[in-house]
This record gives structure tokens, C-alpha cells and sequence, in this order.
């Protein structure tokens, strides 16, 4: 028997009198292949374009189609974007988990759902609406097999009418989302939205206690996936050489990226490509690739996902002894193995900040939002090639799949950056050059690219033992030079990465310490446990690694400082440890999640208050 | 009395280079190693045929013929890269700057163990490339273990014989995309001489196979890779003549039944054929003899194959002209107005 079994006893809660107005979560219950995607997206966006802040998050199998797929649409007029535990409304269109959804709403949620599934005889504290989606859908869809995929629409007209939600807006993010050239489609699919609204206002005597109202909280937005945002920031950075091998949750990034770069980076008079882009065999092959690429000067990245990361841990390795920029994107699922593909998880982070064999340390990027996607894949790929070293951005299934509403991204006010590289020019004034000495101090030396045409241009490039000239060493002073200009290097990188975001509050004694998308649940937990129980709680927001001094700063003005991961094994609170000394280490507590979800912020709050106490 | 005493001109190349620049360092191979004779060749056609050496990029992998690119051609850049992706490192670097020259130096157990996927992938792509297979049927660094392209019943020096079939890498080479195939023996000075010249011509992937023995752990009785079992057992199909574009063509009239095939860059690869008829334009007979060879137990050596239409995997990207990773930012960085347009449509 089911644990999620309720008595049926339990009646309806009463109605309260004013509706809640903007501050709701949608789940949509569908099967994947199904064509509810596009119901989905637009039903999202219409809540977007009437100025509510919303958030859309896809919860998909690995799989093609037939298998139960949910998407949580969260309407905030506070802003919260972050995934919310608790479902008010319920659109249930599969037969297979229906049973399940309903079982697990909170008393007084609002069910809209397939009829014949007969949902109601589940629970008597839930409004229930049924709605007949075949009847309702072969009138408006006289082509029976293009039933199925517009039959979902018709939800969207229901909810639109229960929510207020403009029937205008329904209609503009349905044409935005077919464009031009599918305006057919856009029509049939408009006809069943109008259909469920018709419905429902004819059908339905009592609403549900939600409703939308007009906001104008998203004036000048953009609705973007973290890929894309990437992507973007990829082809404003400059990119020349990308190499890639698909792997969810990573694949859409490189996908992006071919069409922006098809579009906007070609030639205008010849037509031809100002990069290239290659599909590579396998991971080892895509940073090999990039690897050369970068060795030879182009600005190069490759895109990929924790197994991927595994396999490229040796030629990662090559890269930080031999000193070759690449910039290498981790769009982190759920881990070890295949682990579950489909679901979100920081379960990467401790693996790559040391990834492959001997001492290895590498930099990362710790996007929160799509703004940063942005920005800091343009930074990323100037870190590169300003200390000669695989850099690693570090997103996840969360931030790159789903859709987020962000600001406009401004236009890159720096200029691209390209490192130390010594050209013929530079090489005829110095007479020539070392490329492993540390000529200013911070670790990195100059290099020269292949195609240099100069006498004194060239050097051999090696992943065994090399002197300060590049030659072949066994030594001991060498190699040990060698390490420790290295591990130089990488404190200098500490003064350059991203500096962390610090909001402290008034007399705080615990903090948190979190990275990327954890960042919206903590920052809703600071406010429930401010507004709710009273708690102060300062928050530092990470944006990259190696740590710098405001972390350990952070820390000591904090009794208790909570590392929030999302993983098992609470990673980064381990790299933590590893990096600072054990009266520090002493004052981190860890909260952790790692169910595949995104982290919503009571599951934060009732974490702290547990540990504290309360 | 004073006598002024004139030194003798320095012997240069047609872009002005002596031999001596196209050296590297000294080798640390075994005295009588293949590899050593390879890396000769290599010196003496890129010094005949005025290659600038300041354009040419060394790849390789690991293993004793991985350690050679640092033995000669030491103007140029070198990669010395991780074990079986030398492909995946000089693919990288072409797209990054297509101008360069691109040598690889690899090994059996590099290409034909741990390397084959990159191998077969980089066939497929048609990289343009000179792809040099050190081949001596044994992993040297790690003292004599069998690679895959050990022969069927070959032994060790400890007697052990391997029972498992090789992978012939000119066939695979010439069933999946690579546009100059060949196979040579590195005591076989002139054929090596014309086939490097060749691939030096050549704008694809040319993959040449050269059997050269390990003196240290597979030149023994037993051994199909040995000195002696390639005196006994090598197949020499053509006599090759190499003639460069910037030679007077007309000079010297072959006699005989010469086929003549120009170059991209306008040198000519004239092949006189010896006992068998063999048309080298003809993928599928070339695989024939292959099979028909090793079924006699010959060692075929000449040139397999050579196509000079088919497109490289850079013509197919249909890339600038330019080396990519040089562009000025203006040519890398859309303008503000393309980001607004993307923003515009996201909204």
C-alpha cells in the first residue's frame, strides 16, 4: 500500500475570500512525446508578458517519448524563481502518475485533469475540474492523428480562464512561439486553447483560489535557457574552434551555439565561416580538439557533462602541465555513471577542481543565472588565455535547460583579451624567449604560436617533464621549479576569478555559502527564515574557484557558516577543507541536496532550522 | 705572407635554408632504430623541397616514435601529445590556423591499439596531414609487449607468439577516407625519399605505413618485422620519382610505362611500374593487392593510393581563408546591433 495514502475523511478547506494573486506553482503532469512542451511554453510566457516574474522547470525521463514528464510553472510577484515544493494547481494528463500527483498535493489544491480518470473519487479536500481533452479537441483538430499533440493546448485555455490569464496573451506567446513561417499550426493550437476556455467558463461554477493580475515586473526581460546564454557568450567571446560530443544536459549549448554562429559569423562578403565547429568522435577526441586548438591560438571550447568530464581527465591534465587555454563548459546531471540523466546536480565540482593524475588544480566559473551564462563564459575565455589553462564553467541541468526570465544581456564593454603571445615582431626585439619562465611574477610565461615565422619562434610542446625552455627534464630542481611556479599561478588566478556576492545581515550568527543554482533557494530561505522564524542569516554566493579572501572574511564573521551543495557528498564544503586550515574548516556545517530536483528553499529552511536547533 | 683563404658556399635549399635547419635534436633512440631512418628522410624532403620549417607543426603521441618529432625539424613547433589522440591534437591546431603544415608521427601500438578510434576518425575526416606510422609490430618503452599490428603467428623475443590477426592500417586508411596511402621500409632510403616528398605535395590526409625495426626488442628470428624478414618478404610495387614544382619538368623524359600524376602544388609523382600492373587511382584493387599480398606473406611497399580531388574536412567547413585563431576581434565578435536583434527576440 501506498504511504502517500490520505484519508478520504478529510473535506474541503474552506475557500478564503480574496484569492492569492500572483504567487502560485502549476504542475503539469504529461507524457514526454506528447507535444506539451509547446503548452507549456506558452502557457509560461503569458504569465511573463502580463509582467508576473515566473519560472518554467522541465522534470523529463531519459527517454524519447511515453514516459510521465512534469513541468512546474512558478509565478512569483515577490520574484522567487527557484523551484517551489508545494503544487496549488494540478493539470493531470497522464494516467500513469495521476493517481501518484494527486496523492501528494496539499489539502486545497486545485486538480484539472483528464475526466476520464476519474480523479475525483481520490481525495474530497481538492477542487477537482475535469475536462473531457477528446471531446473537446475532435471538433477543433479534424486531422485525427495531429489530435494528440493539440489536445494539450486545450489545458492552457483552461487554466487561462480558472487564472484570469489574457486570452491576448495566450495568443502572442502562442505566435511567437510557432513564428511566421508555422502560422497554421499556431491557428489549430489556438482553436483548442480557445476551446478549453470556452469550457471552462461555460462548465465551472466555482473558480480556483488563485488568479493573475497584470504586474510590470518583467518589462525589457528575455526569456533564455543557461545553454543558450552560454552559447551567446561563447560567440561574443569570440569562439573559433568548438568541439563537442552530445551529452544531455550539455548538447543544447553547442546546438545553440551552431545557430547563432551560422547566423552571425560568417563572412558578409565571402560567406565563410570565422570559426569551426566539429562533432567530434567521443569526449576524449572533443577536448583533444580544443586542446590543439587552443595550442595553435584559437579561442576554443568544448561542451560536456560528468561522464564526459571522466574521459577527459587525462588530456585535462595535459592541458594544465603543458599550459593550453581551452575553456570547457560542465552543464552537471546526476551522477556517478549514467546516474540519472535527466535530473539537475552539482556533482561535478571536487572531480574537476583537481581533475586528472599528479597535482592538478583548475579554475571555475560558477554561472547563477543566464546574466551570468553570459558574462562569465566571456571572462572564462579570457582567464584562459590569460593564464594559459583549461578553465572550466561550471552550470547544470537546471540553469542550461530551462527556461529562465533574465535581464537583457549588455554588450561586452572589454575588448577580447589574448595573453601573453609573443609574435616575429616581439621575438626579433627580445631575441628570443623562454616559454615556461615566469618573467613577471605571476607564473605565467609567454608563448608563441605554431606558424610563428621567426627563427627563435618555436618550442616543443610536452605533457612530460620540461625546464623553463620547454626541453625534456628528468630533474629534480626542474620539475620541482616547474610545480611550484604552477601552484604560483594558481594563487595569482585567486586575485582575477569573479569575487563573491556578500549580503550580510544585521547581527547574523550563521551564514550561508553557496554556488549557482542553489542560489535561489537560499536566497528565498534567507527570507522565510528572516519573515517566518526570525533567523538573520548572511549568504556569500560563490562565482568561482580558487577561493578568495572574501570567503575566509566571510567565515569569520560568522558563528556558523552552512555550505549548501548539491550533492551527496557535500564537495564543495570538501574542497573547502582541503584549502583552509582546520579553525576555519571548524565553523562549516553542510547542507546538502541531491534528489535530482532543483533546490527549493523550504527544503533549505527546515534544514537550518533542524541543524540549529529550533 | 698572408693568404686569404675563401670559404666554400654554404649549400642552401631553394628558400635559402641549409640542412643543418631542418635538424632537431640528437635522437635518444637505439643505435639502428627504424625510427632514426625516418627522421633522416623527413629532414632531407623538407630540406629538398624548401619547406618553411617555421610553418610546420609536429604532432605526435607516446611511445619511442613519439619521442622522434623532437629529433628533427626543431624550428617548428612540436606537440607531444597523450597516447592514441595524436589526431584529435592536430586536428585542433589545422582548425585553428589551416596555413600550417601538419606532420604526425605516430606508432603502432599508438595508432593501431590505443589510438585506432582517433585514427579511423581522422581517416573519416580527411584532415589534411602528414600521418607517419613508425611501424615495428612491438611497444618499444615498455620493452617489447605485442601491438595490434603484430603479425598472426610472429613471436617474441621471448618466444611467445601472438595469435591474434593484425590490423593492416593501410587498408583501413584506404577503405575510410584517407586521400594518400603508402607503405615503405625504412631501410629503403629513395622510396621513402619520393613517397615523403609526395605527402609533402599532397593537400589530405596521407597516411604512410613505414615498417621499421626495433632493434632492441623485435628484430629477431620470428619477427615479421625485422630487418631480415623485410630483405626476404618485401613487395616493392613502383619506382617512384618525385619531380617539385619549382624543377624544370620538361628535363628529364622517363622511359618506360611511367604514370604521371600532378600534385596540388604542381610537383609531379612519376611511378614506374614494376613487375604487377598497378593503377594507384584505383582504391579497390589497391585494397586487392593488400589482401592478395598478405595472403602470399609479402610485405606490399609503394604507393597504395592517391586521390588529389577529393575535398578536405576543411573545405567541407567552408572556413575563411585565413587561420581562424588569428582573426581580429572585429571579424570574431558580433556587433552590438546583432545582440540587441538576439535580445529582441528572446523578449
Amino acid at each position: 500500500m501506498s504511504t502517500l495514502e490520505v484519508s478520504p475523511a478529510v473535506s474541503l478547506p474552506e475557500q478564503a475570500s480574496h484569492p492569492v494573486v500572483n504567487d502560485f506553482s502549476i504542475q503539469v503532469a504529461t507524457v514526454n512525446g506528447s507535444g506539451s512542451q509547446t503548452a507549456n511554453t506558452v502557457l509560461m510566457r503569458s504569465i511573463f508578458q502580463m509582467g508576473i516574474p515566473v519560472s518554467g522547470k522541465n522534470m523529463f525521463p531519459s527517454n524519447i517519448a511515453g514516459l510521465p514528464t512534469w513541468f512546474t510553472i512558478r509565478a512569483s510577484k515577490k520574484g522567487y524563481i527557484g523551484r517551489r515544493k508545494e503544487v496549488d494547481i494540478l493539470v493531470a494528463m497522464n494516467a500513469e502518475t495521476a493517481r501518484e500527483d494527486v496523492l501528494k498535493l496539499n489539502s486545497g489544491a486545485a486538480v484539472i485533469y483528464d475526466e476520464p480518470l476519474k480523479l475525483n473519487e481520490l481525495r474530497s479536500d481538492l477542487h477537482f475540474f475535469p475536462v473531457p481533452f477528446d471531446k473537446l479537441v475532435a471538433p477543433v483538430c479534424p486531422e485525427a492523428k495531429l489530435r494528440k499533440l493539440v489536445r494539450n493546448m486545450i489545458y492552457d485555455g483552461v487554466v487561462a480562464q480558472l487564472l484570469s490569464i489574457e486570452m491576448d496573451e495566450i495568443y502572442k506567446a502562442l505566435v511567437k512561439q510557432f513564428g511566421k513561417k508555422k502560422a497554421k499550426a499556431a491557428e489549430l493550437n489556438w482553436g483548442a486553447c480557445k476551446a478549453g476556455h470556452d469550457f471552462a467558463a461555460k462548465t465551472f461554477t466555482t473558480g480556483v483560489p488563485y488568479r493573475v493580475e497584470r504586474m510590470n515586473a518583467t518589462a525589457g526581460k528575455i526569456i533564455i535557457d543557461g545553454n543558450a546564454a552560454c552559447a551567446l557568450g561563447c560567440m561574443f567571446a569570440g569562439v573559433t574552434v568548438v568541439t563537442w560530443y552530445p551529452i544531455t544536459p550539455s548538447s543544447s549549448l553547442v546546438e545553440s551555439l551552431i545557430g547563432y554562429m551560422r547566423r552571425f559569423r560568417h563572412d558578409p562578403e565571402t560567406g565563410k565561416a570565422t570559426y569551426a565547429i566539429v562533432q567530434a568522435e567521443d569526449e576524449l577526441a572533443s577536448i583533444g580538439m580544443a586542446l590543439g586548438g587552443g595550442w595553435a591560438g584559437a579561442r576554443s571550447m568544448t561542451a560536456t557533462a560528468g561522464p564526459g568530464i571522466s574521459l577527459m581527465s587525462e588530456f585535462i591534465g595535459l592541458g594544465y602541465y603543458a599550459e593550453i587555454p581551452v575553456v570547457v563548459f560542465d552543464v552537471e546531471r546526476v551522477g556517478p555513471s549514467t546516474g540519472l540523466p535527466t535530473r539537475t546536480q552539482q556533482g561535478d565540482v571536487l572531480t574537476t577542481a583537481l581533475l586528472s593524475h599528479g597535482d592538478t588544480k583548475h579554475p571555475m566559473f560558477f554561472p547563477c543565472s543566464p546574466e551570468e551564462c553570459f558574462s562569465m563564459t566571456i571572462e572564462a575565455f579570457d582567464f584562459a588565455e590569460k593564464f594559459q589553462t583549461p578553465v572550466f564553467v561550471m552550470t547544470d541541468l537546471d540553469l542550461g535547460m530551462n527556461n529562465w526570465m533574465a535581464d537583457g544581456f549588455p554588450y561586452p564593454e572589454k575588448p577580447i583579451a589574448r595573453g601573453k603571445v609573443l609574435d616575429a615582431a616581439d621575438l626579433d626585439r627580445l631575441g628570443g624567449f623562454a616559454r615556461y619562465k615566469d618573467v613577471d611574477g605571476d607564473g605565467v610565461g609567454y608563448r608563441t604560436l605554431p606558424g610563428t615565422n621567426h627563427p627563435k619562434g618555436s618550442y616543443f610542446t610536452r605533457g612530460s617533464g620540461h625546464n623553463e625552455k620547454a626541453q625534456y627534464t628528468e630533474r629534480e630542481d626542474d620539475y620541482i621549479n616547474n610545480m611550484d611556479r604552477l601552484a604560483h599561478k594558481f594563487e595569482v588566478m585567486s586575485k582575477h576569478i569573479p569575487e563573491p556576492l556578500v549580503t550580510v545581515a544585521p547581527n547574523a550568527k550563521i551564514g550561508f555559502v553557496a554556488f549557482g543554482t542553489s542560489d535561489y533557494a537560499v536566497r528565498e530561505s534567507c527570507d522565510q527564515l528572516r519573515e517566518e522564524y526570525q533567523i538573520g542569516a548572511s549568504y556569500l554566493r560563490l562565482k568561482g574557484y580558487p577561493f578568495t579572501q572574501h570567503l575566509l572574511d566571510f567565515i569569520a564573521q560568522h558563528d556558523r557558516v552552512y555550505v549548501v551543495d548539491q550533492n551527496r557528498d557535500a564537495q564543495l564544503l570538501g574542497l573547502m577543507r582541503l584549502d583552509f586550515e582546520p579553525a576555519v574548516v571548524a565553523k562549516l556545517r553542510s547542507l546538502r541536496y541531491y534528489g535530482g530536483l532543483p533546490l527549493d528553499a523550504r527544503t533549505v529552511t527546515d534544514e537550518i532550522l533542524r541543524q540549529e536547533g529550533k | 705572407m698572408s693568404t686569404t683563404v675563401t670559404p666554400p658556399p654554404k649549400k642552401v635549399n631553394h628558400i635559402g635554408l641549409e640542412v643543418v635547419q631542418y635538424r632537431g635534436g640528437k635522437t635518444t633512440l637505439c643505435a639502428g632504430c627504424g625510427h632514426n631512418s625516418i627522421s633522416e628522410r623527413v629532414v632531407e624532403a623538407f630540406y629538398d623541397l624548401g619547406v618553411n620549417p617555421y610553418n610546420v607543426a609536429k604532432f605526435s603521441g607516446i611511445g619511442c616514435s613519439s619521442k622522434s618529432p623532437a629529433y628533427f625539424l626543431g624550428l617548428s613547433h612540436g606537440f607531444n601529445g597523450v597516447h592514441g589522440r595524436m589526431p584529435a591534437i592536430a586536428t585542433g591546431a589545422i582548425l585553428a590556423n589551416r596555413t600550417l603544415m601538419g606532420l604526425g608521427v605516430s606508432g603502432d601500438g599508438d595508432t593501431a591499439s590505443i589510438g585506432l578510434g582517433q585514427f579511423m576518425h581522422m581517416v573519416r575526416r580527411n584532415i589534411p596531414l602528414i600521418y607517419i606510422i613508425e611501424n615495428n609490430g612491438v611497444y618499444g618503452l615498455t620493452k617489447g609487449q605485442f601491438s595490434a599490428t603484430a603479425d598472426l603467428g610472429s613471436t617474441l623475443k621471448t618466444g611467445l607468439a601472438n595469435d591474434l590477426p593484425p590490423f593492416d592500417t593501410c587498408a583501413l586508411a584506404l577503405k575510410w577516407g584517407a586521400t594518400f596511402v603508402a607503405r615503405s621500409f625504412s631501410g629503403d632510403k629513395k622510396q621513402l625519399q619520393a613517397i615523403m616528398k609526395t605527402a609533402i605535395a599532397h593537400r589530405g590526409l596521407t597516411v604512410i605505413d613505414v615498417i621499421s625495426p626495433c632493434v632492441t626488442f623485435n628484430d629477431h628470428t620470428g619477427s615479421t618485422k625485422s630487418y631480415s624478414y623485410m630483405k626476404d618478404h618485401e613487395e616493392v610495387l613502383q619506382e617512384l620519382d618525385f619531380v617539385p614544382y619549382f624543377e624544370d619538368i620538361s628535363v628529364e623524359i622517363p622511359e618506360g610505362e611511367v604514370r604521371d600524376v600532378q600534385m596540388h602544388d604542381g610537383s609531379h609523382l612519376r611511378i614506374r611500374k614494376l613487375e604487377r600492373d598497378f593503377d594507384p587511382t584505383d582504391r579497390f584493387k589497391a585494397l586487392q593487392a593488400l589482401e592478395e599480398s598478405e595472403a602470399k606473406g609479402e610485405v606490399l611497399t609503394g604507393v597504395l593510393y592517391l586521390n588529389t580531388e577529393k575535398p578536405t574536412f576543411l573545405d567541407l567547413l567552408h572556413m575563411v581563408d585565413e587561420p581562424v585563431a588569428t582573426l581580429p576581434e572585429s571579424r570574431v565578435r558580433p556587433s552590438k546591433s546583432v545582440l540587441d536583434s538576439v535580445m529582441e527576440e528572446l523578449r
